[in-house]
């Protein structure tokens, strides 16, 4: 955890302060909406079908056990008793007043934590790997950078009123678990050939209608020089992208209007004016951050553990649990553990108070305090010792958290759909539901293996349905509500669109189309090929004969 | 006539207003400060300033700043407009007249200019303001300074907290 010091808590109270005061002013009438809306939005207040939904940033997906029972509280005393877990590691409450929007704000800034910039056209809440700083995979901790990028992004100047919302996800490892390559920049950090951490820097990714996997425009970017560069594709993309016509302004229109290369000549060129004395943070100040995250004390412990290997042998839920939510952590002894928030008939990222509270207490109990949300909608208890492994499955069980399910076919992302979302043309989490209950067999959905269903509501693509394995889009015929399924996309390293397979249909055929597609894969699968692996080297048209030829 | 709020050594003031604002179609009047279009100083700005006229340039936001470069050190005043709160882009232009083209004169925000963004304007260099939401000059800088610590260097002279710190 990155420990705030006093600076940072007076900014959070200064900002608490400003939203209160806005808040009453807007209450009293002596503002208009229109007025108050951009404050509203920069504290990530959105007015949604039935009542106002507060988004709370949680930077880079990381957050301690105090934080967590914090997020509890609020669900409790001012939402339904439950929150939910986005694809953009934040957590939204769907069900708050206007009135008590600032009480909660100051419930939240007293665990360090706020709703700053998680909405609105300015730069996001920053994305990054959820395993960082527990991965043996990564070059360095991802965490710090992302912090750096938090603070210098914190009511920017010039860069809060963009032609459109802005995010950034940040990964040091190959295996990418942040979606890097649709985002608006998607940060990759390398060590180069002479030793030195460097930046792949890949800009104007995105989903929505338009999806476009990003170009990277920088190979080796200096890690230290990461701020001015930063500040010179938001400048180039301040001055110069589209303002008449918001399904054309995010970032990614204007580099594939301009060209990968074009652009890149663009920011170069703006780089080279920026200071970099003055733009780039100091070596003083990245040291700092590094020291402000919690040293964590792992024990030196043997590889094996035999309360563990013992667990594993005597009951086959756990081990089913280990072998899918149970990943490899850099120390001896310790492991990474996912705890899916898609149990069958959930809705995905949903979790109540009382299962927060489970998960801070493990936490804190087990877990060297630290807490970790995914963009796939799951929470991670990064640092769990193998021997209390057992015993944090069987609270999680307890807790209706120990379904093991993680990277399998019901481990579904869905945005919110019909059911909250007034933009939407369908229904999205009813869909996922049907979808995981028609493959609820555990057997079954291990045996196929890896393979990621992404549902969205409407072509605005919050559920990421372009990177889906299998995506599934809510639309509208003729005011009924349809779904179009598309086949080989990926949101990682290897990131593709995937592609609309055939006509739409309606939601009961939604799960027997799902079931073709994992029969055809099951019967012409070679090896330990993945779904997506199959789809790219066979094609569509088994796929698509199996989907239609069932479906008359 | 809406205020005019002026910034100087950190003190929010009313200030009067002496630049005529001159449309493109309408008559320069004969004497006395005026802002212009860029299009039209680009005509008619050095026979106005050859005359000794004050003279200040208003800059929409797709006018790229950079076209006055060599005519700043003669200029009073720019005024960058905002159409609507919403359009950013005479942020940019702010801090390029202050950190890159090294402009001292004026530079006023007009336009759809907003209490909610008096922070920003301050923090990139704009010294004066015509308010939109009839805002005082206490309410303006209630706003502006509403925060004790800033996290990035913009073009006033606020230390980031990273200088704090250290
Ligand atoms: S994809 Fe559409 S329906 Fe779903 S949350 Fe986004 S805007 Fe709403």
């Amino acid at each position: 955890m990155y420990r705030y010091d006093v600076i940072d808590r007076e900014f959070l109270a200064d900002r608490s302060a400003e939203f209160r005061e806005n808040v009453t002013r807007r209450l009293a009438g002596e503002i208009t909406e229109d007025q108050f809306k951009p404050l509203r939005l920069m504290n990530g207040l959105y007015l949604q079908l039935h009542a106002y939904m507060l988004r709370v940033a949680i930077p880079y997906g990381s957050l301690d056990s105090r934080q967590m029972r914090g997020l509890a509280a609020i669900a409790r005393d001012y939402d339904k008793g439950y929150g939910h877990f986005t694809t953009r590691q934040n957590i939204q409450f769907n069900w708050v007043r206007l009135g008590q929007a600032p009480d909660i704000l100051d419930a939240l800034a007293a665990v360090d934590m706020h709703a700053i910039q998680t909405s609105g056209n300015c730069i996001r809440n920053v994305t990054a790997d959820p395993y960082a700083g527990a991965t043996a995979e990564e070059v360095d901790d991802p965490r710090v950078w992302s912090e750096l990028i938090r603070q210098w992004s914190t009511l920017h100047p010039e860069f809060s009123y963009l032609p459109r919302k802005f995010k950034i996800a940040v990964t040091a490892a190959p295996k990418d678990r942040t979606a890097a390559r649709v985002h608006d920049i998607g940060l990759v950090l390398r060590r180069g050939r002479d030793g030195g951490l460097g930046f792949e820097v890949i800009v104007g990714g995105g989903q929505g209608r338009t999806p476009y996997v990003g170009p990277t425009i920088a190979e080796h970017l200096p890690a230290g020089r990461l701020l001015s560069y930063l500040e010179a594709i938001l400048r180039v993309y301040n001055r110069h992208g589209r303002r008449d016509n918001k399904f054309k302004a995010r970032i990614k229109i204007l580099v594939a209007a301009l060209g990968a290369e074009e652009f890149k000549r663009q920011v170069d060129e703006e780089w080279s004016r920026i200071d970099g004395a003055l733009a780039d943070a100091p070596d003083t100040e990245l040291a700092r951050i590094r020291g402000a995250f919690t040293p964590l004390a792992f024990e030196t412990l043997p590889a094996r553990s035999e309360a563990f290997e013992a667990a594993r042998a005597a009951d086959p839920a756990f081990a089913r649990f280990v072998r899918n939510n149970v990943k490899a952590h850099k120390k001896p002894g310790y492991a990474i553990v996912e705890i899916s928030l898609k149990a069958p008939g959930q809705t995905p990222g949903d979790a109540s108070a009382e299962q927060m509270e489970v998960v801070a207490d493990l936490a804190e109990r087990y877990g060297l305090d630290d807490i970790r949300v995914t963009h796939e909608q799951n929470l991670v208890l990064p640092h769990v010792k193998l021997d209390d492994l057992p015993t944090v499955f069987a609270a999680l069980r307890t807790a209706g958290l120990g379904t093991p399910n993680i990277g399998l076919i019901s481990d579904i992302i869905a945005c919110p759909g019909l059911d909250y979302c007034a933009l939407a043309n369908a229904r999205a989490i009813p869909i996922a539901q049907s979808i995981a209950r028609r493959f609820e067999d555990q057997d079954r959905a291990e045996l196929i293996g890896e393979l990621k269903i992404k549902i969205s509501g409407c072509i605005n693509a919050c559920g990421h349905h372009h990177v889906g394995n299998i995506g599934i889009l809510g639309v509208d015929k003729k005011g009924e509500e349809f779904y179009q399924l598309s086949l080989g996309g990926s949101g990682q390293e290897d990131a593709s669109i995937g592609k609309i397979l055939g006509p739409g249909m309606n939601a009961e055929q939604v799960p027997d189309a799902i079931d073709a597609l994992v029969d055809t894969y099951l019967a012409i699968r070679q090896g330990d090929e993945r779904f997506l692996d199959t789809v790219r080297r066979v094609g569509f048209a088994p796929f698509k004969e199996a989907v239609y030829a069932d479906a008359h | 006539m809406p205020t005019l709020i002026s910034l100087k050594d950190g003190v929010y003031a009313a200030a009067e207003n002496v630049f005529a604002d001159v449309g493109d179609e309408e008559a320069i009047p004969a004497a006395g400060p005026v802002i212009l279009s860029l299009a039209r100083f680009q005509a008619e700005g050095d026979a106005l300033l050859g005359a000794g006229r004050s003279v200040g340039v208003r800059i929409q936001p797709d006018e790229a700043v950079e076209d006055l470069a060599y005519d700043l050190p003669r200029l009073a005043l720019v005024a960058l407009v905002f159409p609507r709160y919403a359009d950013g882009r005479a942020y940019t232009s702010a801090r390029l007249l202050r950190q890159r083209l090294g402009f001292r004169g004026e530079v006023r925000a007009v336009g759809d200019v907003l209490r909610m963004q008096a922070g920003f304007m301050v923090r990139c260099g704009f010294d004066s303001f015509v308010p939109a939401d009839g805002s005082t000059p206490e309410q303006w800088a209630h706003a502006a300074g509403r925060f004790r610590h800033v996290y990035q260097r913009g073009a006033d002279a606020r230390a980031p907290v990273f200088e704090e710190r250290s």
